[in-house]
């Protein structure tokens, strides 16, 4: 799950990181009051969740409350890689001498959870990776001790020569790690971080994915999620265990597994069709899941034809029979329905279907050439 | 001959009272699997399919001498579940469980690694050996025994693959799910090691699918170290690019996780790539023909 920079940074501030104070404005004239109150220059940053926002025009400096109305005015006009800027956060403007980089992710090759520090942080840094590795160092977490003080100081040296400013960071980078370890995160980066002129650390900026597993362990961050920020039928998918990916192609897809469901979309390209979107309907399936997603797909104007593609194991083909048929015993469906199922309980699943209008299909390119035929047709099952 | 498990496997089901654990245990048993044990704590004494109920893995393997384990546990006890079952002297794990925190598989593999033992996924559906035993969820009506090693990222997609191969009459020494988790216990270049070292098997399948580097690893492995030809499948070339979020992910892996970077890499080791699931078989006949072997 992302989560916005203004979450973040009270997240990292209640673990102790030194993060400047912010408020978060919703329109030119709160954001011209939180300027106020501030004083001074003070930054405007869009809240979205999409990296790259200082090169899309989404984080601006202004010296008082005009500017930062005016400025505030255009960012929330702006859209940041097809996301509308809903949310800013104002803060006030630090004196940076120095921008430093520090990352803490999994490093799956590893199988630990790797720190990247580097002396040249800010918007480059991935350029930086790309151009001269080098100038990042790492070190892994233990899975049991987590970050240890000897190895936060190692690196922390080794990009920051001035002792007192070193002996700073890697207590810093000590508390970074705990927050990741602590708040089950995925991602926790302080891009940048930052030496004032006055030689004081400061974490500017702050970048947290929480792991979608962990969250059952911390109800109180499911609250922090924007549910403005996600589509609201992949919302309702998600509230039911279901994942579902809109676009903009006609044929409709209800598959279980995601390997499986990559390979029916590419299948679906492959015969010249093109995919409305990405539904995985899990493991270990009830009939409700069926009928929701079969809801959700309906609801999608463009979609011309409907198919099931269903490799039971874990999932019971009688169980998703079940589902389609508790749906178009109620509606009848708009749409031509294709369906194939096989595996754990497929006999069951072809009987009950039995004297349905459904079409069947036996193969999987059966079961997508038969769909793309019949979106291209319009007919109606 | 076969890899992992085999007809004598003695196998104790972790979660064995719960929805999934007691069917998956039933077709187990009905495979011809040696299911001797289950374990659920609290519910000792009860039976299930016939398998008695324990209320821990070490009374489990000292009253049936269990030797692997299969976890159905839920995904907050899954990784304790893991640890009990290493602790208890089992060396072969199998764990379906969908949903482990990170973090938690952070902690467990380098017990499992300590005490010398081997886990397969989680996440994953488990393994079948064709004609012998599966520990796990793969639909043992789809297999036949054969020459060819299947090993999967995915779950439902390997069956797919397998089905296709047992319905054009080529058969399977061993079909693994390893899970798609970003923390597995077992490897494509783990279980391509495997493969290699097994007399039955005469060529392999690798199913892949976007995000990570391990079919790159594999790719390395399979230039460096295999003999035995390797076709593969690689799922999501038209998945749309997802939103990235930070740099620290990108910068970790230096790859970029698509479908036609595993490709290129793949193909640059000596391994044919289908374009399709039903192209796998043809890929296949066309490298034994090569070869003459067939």
């Amino acid at each position: 799950m992302n989560i916005h920079e203004h979450q973040a940074r009270d997240l990292l501030r209640g673990f102790g990181l030194p993060v400047p104070e912010h408020e978060v404005a919703k329109t030119p004239e709160e954001a011209a009051a939180a300027a106020r109150r501030f004083g001074g220059t003070v930054v405007v940053k869009a809240q979205v969740h999409a990296g790259g926002r200082g090169k899309a025009g989404g984080v601006k400096l202004a010296r008082d409350p005009d500017e930062a109305r005016r400025v505030a005015e255009r960012i929330l006009d702006l859209e940041i890689k097809g996301l509308p800027v809903r949310k800013l956060l104002v803060a006030p403007a630090a004196d940076i001498a120095h921008e430093l980089y520090a990352g803490i992710t999994l490093d799956r090759r590893a199988q630990r959870s790797v720190l990247m520090l580097s002396a040249e942080g800010g918007i480059d840094i991935e350029e930086v990776a790309r151009q001269a590795p080098e100038k990042i160092v790492r070190g892994h977490l233990d899975p049991v001790r987590g970050l240890e003080p000897y190895e936060a100081r190692r690196l922390a040296f080794r990009v920051l020569p001035e002792p007192k400013q070193a002996l700073g960071l890697s207590r810093l980078l000590l508390l970074l790690a705990r927050a990741y370890t602590a708040l089950d995160a995925s991602l926790a980066e302080i891009n940048p971080m930052v030496v004032t002129k006055s030689g004081e650390l400061l974490a500017l900026d702050a970048k947290i994915n929480l792991e979608d597993n962990g969250l059952d362990r911390h109800p109180d961050l499911e609250a922090l999620r924007d549910l403005d920020a996600e589509d609201p039928r992949e919302r309702r998918a998600r509230e039911k265990g279901l994942t579902y990916i809109q676009l903009d192609g006609d044929v409709a897809c209800v598959v279980n597994g995601a390997g499986l469901a990559m390979a029916t979309m590419d299948l679906i390209q492959h015969y010249g069709g093109r995919p409305a979107n990405f539904l995985d309907i899990g493991g270990s399936s009830n009939p409700e899941k069926v009928t929701t997603a079969l809801e959700i797909i309906q609801a999608d104007a463009n979609v011309r034809a409907i198919l099931f593609n269903i490799f039971g194991g874990i999932t019971r083909c009688d169980d998703v029979a079940r589902g389609i048929l508790s749906v178009i015993e109620k509606n009848p469906p708009r749409l031509p329905i294709v369906v194939r199922l096989i595996g754990t309980n497929d006999a069951e699943a072809r009987r009950l279907l039995q004297g349905t209008p459904l079409a069947t299909a036996v193969s999987m390119d059966e079961v997508v050439q038969k769909a793309i035929a019949a979106a291209k047709t319009g007919a109606r099952a | 001959m076969s890899i992992l498990i085999d007809r004598n496997t003695r196998v104790v089901v972790q979660g064995i009272t719960g929805r999934d654990g007691a069917f998956h245990t039933g077709q187990m048993i009905e495979y011809g699997t040696q299911v001797v044990a289950g374990v659920t704590p609290g519910k000792g004494g009860l039976e299930v399919h016939g398998v008695p109920v324990f209320d821990t893995v070490e009374a489990a393997v000292e009253r049936t001498g269990a030797d692997a384990s299969i976890i159905y546990v839920p995904p907050l006890g899954a990784a304790d579940a893991i640890c009990e079952a290493v602790a208890a002297g089992i060396r072969f794990v199998v764990c379906i469980t969908e949903g482990i925190p990170v973090q938690d598989m952070l902690r467990v593999l380098p017990f499992v690694k300590e005490k010398g033992a081997r886990l397969v996924g989680p996440n994953c559906p488990g393994l079948i050996v064709p004609g012998q035993a599966k520990m796990g969820i793969l639909p043992g009506s789809i297999v036949t025994p054969g020459p060819v090693g299947v090993v999967s990222r995915s779950g439902t997609l390997t069956y797919e693959v397998v089905y296709q191969l047992t319905t054009a009459g080529i058969g399977q020494s061993a079909c693994i799910g390893i899970g798609g988790d970003p923390l597995i216990g077992t490897r494509f270049l783990d279980v391509l090691e495997l493969f290699e070292g097994d007399p039955q098997t005469e060529a392999v399948i690798l199913i892949g699918e976007i995000g990570g580097t391990d079919e790159e690893e594999a790719a390395a492995f399979v230039k460096a170290k295999m003999h035995k030809p390797v076709v593969s499948f690689i799922a999501g070339r038209t998945a749309p690019p997802g939103r990235r979020m930070g740099h620290a992910g990108a910068i970790v892996s230096g790859g970029s996780g698509t479908a036609a970077d595993k490709v290129a890499a793949l193909q640059a080791a000596g391994v044919r790539v289908a374009v399709t699931p039903a192209g796998i078989v043809d890929e296949l006949r066309a490298v034994w023909s090569a070869k003459g072997a067939r």
